[in-house]
């Protein structure tokens, strides 16, 4: 029997994949923005999981504001990804390093 | 009855209307050519919306079935927000066309950025404290990265943009949790839950993840990392608007969810705060040391004064609340000063940001470097001047919570923050010759700003415009 735990705790592994995602990965901004992803997909799948728990619509709701938001997040952080790559000719991690924070 | 909801949010629904009017006006007709025009447009709405909201809002009014909170610490923090965005746009105007920067979709961006951030102050639910949080975001990610043809400009907006999207992450799956353990996502709702007996175990999870989310959003140690790059890379414009009304707002919507969902376990917040805070104000003091770049500086100094203001919200009382709101108006005030005074620096016609050009100053521009002093006074906290009273402020209230480790902290990191602040001035008095000297041009509305600015730190102690009493009733109205 699958019950709530194994949601939640699937969702957690998903949230520190993609947490280790952002700060580990050194080579493409892409992969940046897929670990956001994978992040804002974990909350989900807690959302929906209490949501179904609990009995309790609310939970449903807030996920389909998560994925509006998260489609608004990933155009605007591709079109800013793109005004970089004009700049600077490259999407390397490594090479965001102008200046030093 | 959803006309008394809509009564309820007509200024975010107004200022929401008309900036996607405004945009689309823009797009069919002469587009940039319009830009001057919607700064001011924008500015005088704004201010409109600021002067309804204080002298309208009555009492507490719940619309969209306590989504949406309208009481006096909404209208506090939303007049604060209203007024300093209009400010920072009207001083925007002139850099922004001189550069070639004033497109029409800047001013649109901060408005819209202002019904984020007046949804933020104003949230009852989780959901529209997540809606509220994102609208000022996204719009923040873009202004950042205004000026597209710039390397600095471009991965100031990447860089804040990588690092809101994980503090957005943080802050959901936290909210994600509060849900799941209290069973609804309504403030009201989760202090009830938080109220019977101890906060569970899941629950303080989320209340963590929450508190993070929320700390990346006011840049308090551990999560400033994008501070100092955002502020430097993006058009100073911009960064004075971020050094303002974002900052109110992210404050503002800090005290209301731990205040309003998490009132009734205090302790249970208070030393995660306690810790944010200690750290903000000694590593925006000591890190700041360094820095030759005025810009930079300023970061670590916003660091640092969230740092200060922290120490109000660890308090957890109403007089508490009330010291951050009125910390929060005064540090807003002198950054629209101090960075009118940044804008105004220039060689040629290039926008400079470097310190060393500030070397006797005085002898060449006495008012202005008076003006300077006079703020950079106040934002050490040197007595005499208002800055000292806003950290008085919550050290009074500190001291009543019995933090008073917290105080003796402060003070000190004060006292170490206080050297880069009387840098300024030294150099500006005497700082020896330098043979790159700044124009001595400046423009009427600059001016205005940094001597009102720095008028008002000096008039202030003696006549607070009724913000201690908006304060009080501000904070009355958020705490039970």
């Amino acid at each position: 029997m699958i019950g709530l735990e194994h949601y939640l705790t699937v969702a957690a592994t998903l949230f520190v994949i993609g947490i280790f995602g952002l700060f580990l990965n050194r080579k493409n901004v892409i992969i940046l923005l897929m670990s956001i992803e994978l992040m804002l997909l974990a909350v989900n799948i807690n959302l929906v999981a209490f949501s179904s728990f609990l009995g309790d619509l609310v939970g449903q709701v807030f996920t389909l504001f998560v994925l509006t938001v998260a489609a608004a997040e990933a155009a605007i952080g591709l079109a800013i990804l793109v005004c970089f790559f004009r700049n600077r000719g490259t999407i390397s991690v490594e090479d965001i390093n102008v200046m030093k924070g | 009855m959803i006309q008394a909801d809509l009564i309820v949010i007509l200024p975010e629904i107004l200022l929401a209307v008309y900036a996607m009017g405004a945009l689309l006006v823009a797009v069919y007709t002469i587009k940039d050519g319009m830009a001057p025009t919607l700064v001011w447009l924008t500015s005088a709405i704004m201010v409109f919306l600021a002067a309804v909201i204080i002298t309208g809002g009555e009492g507490t009014n719940v619309a969209f079935n306590g989504m949406f909170v309208d009481d006096s610490f909404s209208r506090f923090a939303k007049a604060a927000v209203l007024l300093s965005g209009a400010a920072v746009l009207v001083m925007s105007q002139e850099y922004m066309s001189r550069r070639g920067l004033l497109r029409f979709e800047y001013p649109l961006l901060i408005a819209l950025a202002s019904v984020g951030m007046m949804m933020m102050v104003s949230a009852g639910d989780l959901m529209s404290l997540y809606m509220g949080l994102e609208l000022q975001s996204l719009a923040l990610y873009v202004v950042a990265a205004l000026r597209r043809d710039s390397i600095k400009s471009t991965e100031a907006g990447l860089k804040y943009f990588v690092l809101g999207a994980l503090s957005s992450g943080l802050l959901l799956y936290g909210a994600s949790l509060i849900y799941g353990f209290s069973g609804t996502t309504l403030f009201s709702g989760i202090i009830q839950t938080a109220q019977h007996g101890s906060v569970s175990v899941g629950l303080l999870f989320g209340l963590v993840f929450l508190i993070s989310g929320l700390a990346f959003k006011v840049s308090a140690v551990p999560f400033h990392m994008w501070t100092p790059d955002v502020y430097e890379g993006s058009p100073t414009p911009i960064t004075a608007f971020f050094a303002t009304a974002p900052k109110v707002a992210a404050m503002g919507l800090f005290a209301r969810v731990l205040h309003d969902a998490f009132g009734a376990a205090v302790s249970d917040w208070q030393q995660v705060l306690v810790v944010l805070s200690v750290l903000s104000m000694f590593l925006g003091a000591v890190a700041a040391i360094g820095q030759r770049d005025i810009k930079r500086l300023m970061a670590f100094s916003s660091i640092a004064h969230m740092g200060y203001a922290l120490i109000g919200l660890a308090a957890g009382t109403v007089l508490g609340v009330q010291s951050m709101l009125i910390y929060m108006a005064i540090y807003v005030t002198m950054n629209v000063g101090t960075f009118a005074f940044i804008l105004m620096m220039e060689r040629d016609g290039q926008p400079i940001t470097d310190i060393d050009a500030l070397r006797m100053y005085a002898s060449r521009e006495p008012a202005k470097a008076l003006a300077v002093l006079v703020l950079m006074f106040s934002l050490a906290g040197v007595p005499p001047f208002l800055g000292f009273f806003a950290k008085f402020g919550v050290w009074q209230a500190a001291i009543d919570a019995g933090l008073m480790g917290l105080v003796v902290a402060s003070a000190i990191a004060s006292v170490v923050g206080a050297f880069y602040y009387l840098r300024i001035v030294f150099y500006m008095y005497f700082g020896g010759e330098t043979d790159e000297q700044l124009d001595t041009h400046s423009s009427p509305v600059l001016w205005t700003a940094l001597m009102g600015s720095a008028a008002l730190m000096m008039i202030g102690v003696f006549y607070q415009f009724g913000i201690e009493g908006a304060a009080a009733s501000a904070a009355a109205a958020l705490v039970n």
